[in-house]
């Protein structure tokens, strides 16, 4: 890209920067305010808790056979197979169990949010709300992001649980490591605060994939193609998004909760 | 809040810009109430936008707007709830919510208004697809229903809440001349029996001769004739006389 270009991006960047801001300011004071329609939330539990379910714990079955075999094969050569089952759980709770689960919800929700509301606003259905007197916020971003916040975490954990249940099983049945170790090594190094991180993480990764899917959607222009480009454009911002606050929040959780001290 | 006068709307010095564009360059109009304003206009000439201002879905660059004597064009989006309130609008494409049913569309302003009794939500939403002849639809989606049945059934959602004001973004456009006189009529009727004021943004002649007490003219921003409908027939302005008889002299 040529230099003399970067000046429109820039700005394009902070009123991005400015508009999510302004939308997250606004949709925690309506939440404050109690402006809460629980109705709506218990469908979005539904739409984005419940439904993500499957897509969650085959990621986490899956991530949690492979790094497992792969720790494996690396460790196994040094004799310290039985170190393999912490390594895997604090990692997938510090990091992978957050950061997939996240990027998974990203891709199925925050996908399906800028889809629904960017339709909504192509075909003025968030005008006719606004002209029956709804505040679209309201109505739409803050059931989302209720839901958002209370299946976010829970569905962290599910990733983690189910990974942690196919590592013990890759670990156990195929590459042979004994199972009390395997346990018992797991169980003294994984700690509360590892996944206090985890939960923390996936609350903060919540407040991100709403946030920008819902923005995205409320900014759409263009009919189906910007529907189209909302869309994309919210998996790939918010997945990013997530990449970036991960390093930043290990690093600050880090202070809070610092890995490797056993007590 | 200043002291009621016979107008419902007061519009001094409108103006706005797209872009670029502008599209209103300093409107100003009195709608009185209870009368039936047909705003005339090119495609593209700025009647919807002006539309959109009534209810506040747009703000103005610069100007006043005054609905029931009450200053509205500063007004932020919770201000201006209460004022919505008074007014219904019907949507060029109906814009029905479509994850709803018909009858969970027209019930939906109840709802948010705060009513919970089902029993009087189902008596009004009879009642108002009833005005609009839409009984025996209520469970259908909006994306099973004709173009004229979207457009009644955001009707019966404009009127349930009762407004005092109604306004129609070109309602009979992509109709047949059927079903357009038929929401014509229905314009009529909602007027007769309810009592309300309507402002309806189009570009046909035919309905504007079967619905208008007032006809305005919008052109280049301004509003360029405002009178009676017998006044816009007899009018020897040649703006107004092309754009009864459909001319263009454009490619001549």
């Amino acid at each position: 890209m040529k230099f003399p270009y970067s000046f429109p991006l820039t700005q394009a960047f902070c009123t991005y920067l400015g508009q999510a801001a302004l939308l997250a300011w606004e949709t925690f004071t309506s939440i404050l305010a109690g402006r809460i329609r629980w109705r709506l939330v218990i469908d979005q539990i539904n739409e984005i808790g419940f439904g993500s379910q499957a897509v969650v714990i085959i990621t986490g079955v899956f991530t949690g056979a492979v790094f497992t075999a792969q720790i494996f094969f690396q460790f196994s050569a040094l004799n310290m197979s039985t170190a393999v089952g912490p390594v895997v759980s604090i990692a997938l709770c510090r990091e992978l169990g957050p950061v997939l689960t996240g990027l998974m919800v990203a891709g199925r929700v925050g996908a399906a949010m800028s889809a629904e509301i960017g339709t909504m606003k192509v075909t003025e259905q968030i005008d006719a709300l606004r002209a029956l007197a709804v505040n679209p916020i309201d109505y739409l971003v803050v059931p989302r992001t209720m839901a958002m916040l209370i299946s976010m975490p829970l569905l962290v954990g599910e990733c983690i649980f189910f990974a942690l249940i196919a590592s013990y099983y890759v670990a156990t049945q195929i590459l042979n490591i004994n199972s009390v170790f395997f346990l018992h090594h797991m169980w003294s190094y994984t700690h509360g605060k590892d996944m206090v991180m985890a939960l923390t993480k996936g609350f903060v990764f919540a407040i991100i994939v709403v946030i920008v899917g819902c923005h995205q959607g409320l900014t759409t222009k263009n009919g189906a193609v910007g529907v189209g480009r909302s869309t994309t454009e919210a998996v790939v911002i918010s997945s990013l998004t997530i990449l970036m606050f991960n390093f930043f929040l290990t690093m600050a959780l880090n202070i809070v909760f610092p890995a490797g001290v056993r007590y | 809040m200043s002291a009621p006068t016979s107008n419902l709307i007061e519009v001094r010095d409108l103006r706005q810009t797209i872009g670029a564009q502008e599209i209103l360059r300093g409107i100003n109009i009195d709608i009185p109430r209870g009368e039936t304003l047909v705003l005339l206009g090119q495609s593209g000439g700025g009647k919807s936008v002006f539309l959109r201002h009534l209810i506040g879905l747009m703000r103005p660059l610069s100007g006043s707007i005054k609905i029931e004597g009450e200053e509205i064009a500063h007004l932020d989006e919770r201000q201006l709830e209460p004022v919505r309130r008074k007014i219904g609008m019907l949507f060029q494409d109906g814009a029905l919510f479509d994850s709803m049913t018909v009858y969970e569309n027209v019930a939906f302003p109840l709802r948010e208004r705060g009513e919970r009794n089902e029993k009087i939500i189902r008596n009004k939403v009879a009642h108002a697809l009833e005005l609009v002849s839409l009984q025996g639809q209520e469970k259908k989606m909006p994306v099973n229903l004709s173009g004229g049945m979207r457009k009644r059934a955001s009707l019966a959602r404009a009127i349930i809440s009762e407004p005092s004001c109604i306004l129609y973004d070109e309602p009979t456009a992509g109709l047949d001349p059927i079903v357009s006189d038929t929401i014509n009529r229905l314009i009529r009727r909602l007027q007769s029996q309810l009592r309300v004021t309507s402002i309806v943004v189009t570009h046909d002649m035919i309905s504007t001769d079967r619905i208008a007490d007032r006809v305005a003219l919008l052109r280049e921003g301004r509003i360029h004739f405002n009178g009676t409908l017998n006044q816009l027939h007899s009018s020897s302005d040649p703006v107004i006389t092309d754009f009864i008889q459909g001319r263009s002299h454009e490619i001549d």
